[in-house]
């Protein structure tokens, strides 16, 4: 119990975000057209890619002589490039098909 | 003090953008840009990580990761740019993929460093076991949707069994955090059992829910990036993270509206289940005959017709008939005949699909229209045309009960003067159900390829 306390009063700020960012996340996505449902979720599958700056944490901190470690954190980068360089590319050509609009 | 304040610094701006980007990507008019203010935060987001990072880190270290990015880099934005417009939703579920299995690979390397610490193995765990089930998942519903997999697999009494594989998880993952366990084999247990679990997760659930299935995942793959925000203590993550996964969710559940299948009947649901047609011809549960017209009797009828209302599905879109039909349209336009699109909100494999596809071959925007605005409409039209669309014109949506499309929302084509369908053939479309719509006195059914025919019709149309 006590190390629960600890952890909220010592990630006392993480909490606030996480809070007010769902909140963010709902009023962003309120009263959006069904026409744009697929370039939005296209669009936040891209965010999550975030998961890289993770990945690449993992790298920078890795022992320099655990091959494992690293074999799995290479992948780890790679995976997360795949996600939001994809992610970013498919949305974009899927609303490239939306700027003709008059 | 200096570095970590400007890197701080760059996160937030990384999170502005993000939250910014979601929200221009909600109007047609700024979407794009949003998109390209979201990419930008990211970039500057990982740069900054990689530049502005405190330690010693070996020149070796950098190559990896250089490596890892420029390989990344060229694979997805080759994959990105090459796959056609119809392959698109799979495409995002592919990519959603990619970043659970990342998350669940952080968590693996990281366990052993965070011996002893249960709430930092906590979010590790979490993390392991939602990225896991993202991956397998997403690649279940990949395969679904490219057509790998076509029917739902169910084991017997599967919604009993899923749920016990699910508890007897979260049990397992528990105990590892409160035992203190640092035991390898165990966490591969859960990391091989949560791959598994999401695999059991997604077989089961019929094709055309699968939009539903990739957004949930989505905002699982978000949530899982926030449990590796918690690990770290870094704020762009977890903002990423977070309003990913709210954004998410919340998206789902839109979806989901637009189908009238609430959240839970997707999840346990029953597509197809107590409702099996066989998919052969000819074994139609319906009575009556379905009349056939060429080409010419279409094109006769869309000729004089007034008002001309087209419909078009999926299987348009596999035809890649996009561009021809737009050219039907200007032909008919030409006759002074109006012609509108009727864009149901799950036509094609997602909702906005076939808005994408149509904008492609410059569609005016204003032809699309939705499905509440064009309903009224059928009454006083013609000549209805539906092009490789059949769940979403289904009337057993409206009058059987028993039908486990019942109570979604469909386009009242029936109302029509006249209703062309065009097929390739008698099969029953994504949900694996009959259509009675076929069987209506009203119907002509236009049998062959959606591009072949569309071009029969323009020659005859422009014959006339």
């Amino acid at each position: 119990m006590t190390e629960l306390i600890n952890f909220v009063s010592n990630h006392l700020e993480m909490i606030y975000i996480v809070i007010l960012m769902v909140f963010v996340g709902v009023e962003v996505i309120g009263h959006v057209p069904a026409v744009l449902h697929t370039p939005l979720m296209s669009g936040a599958n891209a965010i999550h890619g975030v998961i890289i700056i993770g990945a690449i944490l993992v790298m920078l901190g890795a022992d320099p002589d655990n091959i494992l470690a690293q074999a799995l954190g290479f992948t780890a980068v790679l995976l997360g490039t795949l996600n939001v360089v994809g992610g970013f590319v498919v949305t974009d050509r899927m609303l490239e098909m939306f700027k003709k609009k008059k | 003090m200096e570095y970590i304040f400007s890197l701080e610094f760059i996160y937030i701006i990384a999170s502005v953008s993000y939250i910014l980007g979601m929200k221009m990507l909600g109007r047609p008019e700024t979407a794009r840009r949003g998109n390209l203010i979201a990419a930008a935060g990211m970039t500057l987001a990982i740069f900054g990580t990689l530049f502005l990072y405190q330690g010693d880190v070996s020149s070796q270290i950098y190559i990896l990761i250089a490596i890892a990015i420029s390989i990344g880099t060229i694979i997805g934005w080759l994959v990105a740019k090459k796959v056609g417009m119809t392959k698109m939703p799979e495409l995002v579920s592919l990519f959603n993929g990619m970043g659970g299995a990342s998350a669940a690979l952080i968590g693996l390397i990281e366990f052993n460093h965070y011996l002893g610490d249960q709430l930092s193995i906590l979010t590790i765990i979490a993390g392991i076991l939602i990225g896991s089930i993202s991956f397998s998942g997403s690649m279940i519903a990949w395969a679904k949707l490219n057509g790998t997999l076509r029917k739902p697999l169910r084991l017997p009494k599967y919604n009993i069994l899923n749920t016990l594989f699910l508890i007897a998880l979260l049990a397992f993952g528990a105990y590892i955090i409160m035992s203190g366990s640092d035991s390898q084999l165990f966490l591969y247990v859960l990391f091989f059992a949560a791959l598994a679990y999401g695999v059991l997760f997604v077989l089961p659930i019929g094709g055309a829910d699968m939009p539903v299935v990739i957004s949930l995942l989505n905002s699982f793959t978000g949530l899982a990036a926030a449990f590796g925000g918690f690990l770290y203590g870094n704020m762009v993550m977890l903002t990423g993270g977070i309003l990913v996964g709210s954004a998410g969710t919340l998206l789902t559940l839109a979806m989901c509206k637009a189908m009238n299948r609430p959240l839970v009947k997707v999840i346990f649901g029953a597509f197809g289940e107590g409702n099996k047609v066989e998919t052969s011809e000819g074994s139609s549960k319906f009575k009556g005959n379905v009349r056939e017209a060429s080409a010419s009797d279409v094109a006769i009828l869309m000729n004089y017709a007034q008002k001309v209302i087209i419909v078009p599905g999926y299987g348009l879109a596999v035809a890649q008939g996009q561009h021809v039909v737009h050219e039907l349209e200007q032909l008919l336009e030409k006759k002074g005949i109006e012609v509108k699109y009727a864009i149901h909100p799950v036509a094609g494999r997602m909702p906005g699909h076939m808005n994408v596809l149509l904008a492609e071959t410059n569609v005016d925007y204003d032809k699309l229209a939705e499905m509440e605005d064009v309903n009224p409409e059928f009454d006083n039209t013609d000549v209805v045309f539906v092009l490789g669309a059949n769940d979403v014109v289904n009337p057993a949506a409206h009058n059987d009960p028993s039908s486990p499309i019942y109570g979604m929302p469909i386009l009242d084509v029936e109302k029509a003067k006249h209703i062309i369908v065009n097929k390739r053939s008698m099969k029953p479309g994504y949900a694996g159900i009959e259509n009675e719509l076929f069987y209506n006195q009203k119907t002509s059914m236009l049998f062959g390829d959606a591009k072949k025919m569309i071009q029969a019709l323009i020659t005859e149309l422009k014959a006339m």
